[in-house]
């Protein structure tokens, strides 16, 4: 494999941890930053012309809520004007007519949506808030409006059910494509996984009535979905293999390769107040771990398919193997996958399948001070 | 597009260039046909149109 590194292709922009909503499935850490810690717009100002001369083509504006930011105009204006396709990850709670109309002027190129279910009920208990009814109006103003659309259902046991009315919302509005996101456990769904695994047998029925639906809307609706990987034969290729297509920065500045490494122990990530983007991606030694075939394991170190998953997530198999150097256990190879199979069995066959939505421990994500 | 980026070069290049919410498609289609004379105009037309149904059904584009 090459040894050389080519220029990362989007930026993950965590503006900040605060957020109106509390869903359990939230894949921010367990340890949410301050507001007080967070960056100033002028370093946030600078990331942007840096990653734009770094070659990034993206910026995805996100959180916690991105809408929390007083200065998210000039974020997304300087964005814009740095030469960034600029897309904003956002619940819509702190959206009005007048502020989207704003937000269309400074130059957003792209809009996601995210959606905690279909029916109101559903989404209300897994955000922790009375959310959805503000979704639907934000929906109805976006229609009027020209931006890019993406709405994003994020899928659990607990909503996989309601796919064809989740497609049914979806038809009704203006996005041109939509994402049907099974929660991956890092953070908070880890947390709360016991309550949101889906069993088998849902997995299967929404499968073929997405694969249906795709079939339907080509050309109307693009649609995507991400199965829980739990349940695949070969891990996910992580953020396009770590430190290869994307850089994220957190509140308070520190440059990751994903949103969840900052729960390897003995790493020390950059931040963006001290080094350049160009330092980071180039000479971050964090980034440099796990690029490349060194730091492989078997069964990694000579597998046919390590170019295609770069043996899966270092995250997930600290968390699941306690080595963010070992084969990622959701893969088939490997022998710790008989933990994953456990954890699947535990789903298909025992009583977390009768649990009702009345009877919940969720663990609820706060909102920082 | 969010979460993709299209690698363009040469005859793919040409045609995105020119879905600017002005030209029709058989505008498009002509054109390329000039830049690309000694190509069979029919097999340029062909191939005009299957792309831009594999960008419509990407989302990457809208027919007006």
């Amino acid at each position: 494999m090459s040894t050389a590194v080519s220029n990362p292709l989007a930026l993950i922009a965590e503006l900040t941890h605060r957020c109106p909503l509390h869903c359990v499935y939230c894949s921010n850490p367990i340890e949410l930053q301050n507001h007080a810690n967070e960056l100033p717009t002028e370093t946030w100002i600078r990331v942007f012309k840096e990653a734009a001369e770094l070659g990034v083509m993206q910026a995805d504006l996100t959180g916690g809520e991105p809408l929390a930011r007083t200065d998210i105009l000039d974020l997304v204006r300087t964005a814009r004007t740095s030469g960034l396709y600029v897309n904003l990850i956002t619940s819509g709670l702190p959206l009005d007519e007048a502020r989207l109309a704003k937000l269309l002027d400074a130059g957003l190129d792209h809009l996601q949506l995210s959606f905690q279910g279909a029916r109101e009920e559903t989404a209300n208990e897994i955000s922790g808030t009375k959310a959805h009814a503000q979704k639907l109006r934000v929906l109805d103003w976006l229609k009027q409006v020209r931006v890019a659309v993406t709405l994003n259902f994020v899928i659990h046991r607990n909503n996989i059910d309601q796919i064809e009315q989740m497609l049914a919302l979806a038809e009704s509005s203006s996005a041109t494509r939509v994402e049907f996101a099974n929660v991956q456990y890092y953070g908070w769904a880890f947390a709360n996984r016991e309550r949101l695994l889906p069993t088998r047998a849902q997995l299967d029925r929404s499968v073929e009535t997405l694969k249906s639906a795709q079939a339907r809307l080509r050309g109307k609706i693009r649609i995507e979905y991400v199965v829980p990987d739990y349940y695949a034969k070969f891990p996910k290729p992580c953020m396009g293999g770590w430190g290869r297509k994307l850089m994220l920065i957190t509140p308070t500045g520190e440059a990751l390769p994903c949103h969840a490494a900052q729960i390897i122990p003995g790493f020390r990530f950059e931040n963006v107040k001290e080094n350049t983007l160009r330092e980071i991606w180039e000479t971050s030694p964090a980034f440099q771990k796990f690029r490349g075939e060194d730091w492989m394991q078997a069964p990694c170190k000579t597998c046919d398919r390590r170019e295609q998953d770069f043996g899966g997530c270092r995250c997930q198999a600290l968390l699941l193997a306690g080595d963010a150097s070992a084969t990622d256990p959701v893969c088939s190879l490997t022998p710790t996958r008989a933990k994953v199979d456990a954890i699947i069995a535990a789903v298909n066959n025992g009583a977390h399948v009768e649990q009702t939505l009345t009877t919940p421990d969720w663990l609820y994500r706060p909102n920082p001070t | 597009m969010p979460e993709r980026a299209l690698r363009l070069n040469g005859p793919s290049l040409e045609i995105v260039e020119r879905c600017d919410g002005q030209r029709s498609v058989q505008q498009i289609i002509t054109e390329l046909q000039q830049i690309y004379s000694k190509a069979e105009p029919k097999k340029v037309e062909t191939d005009i149109l299957d792309y831009l149904a594999r960008l419509n059904d990407q989302r990457a584009i809208d027919f007006a």
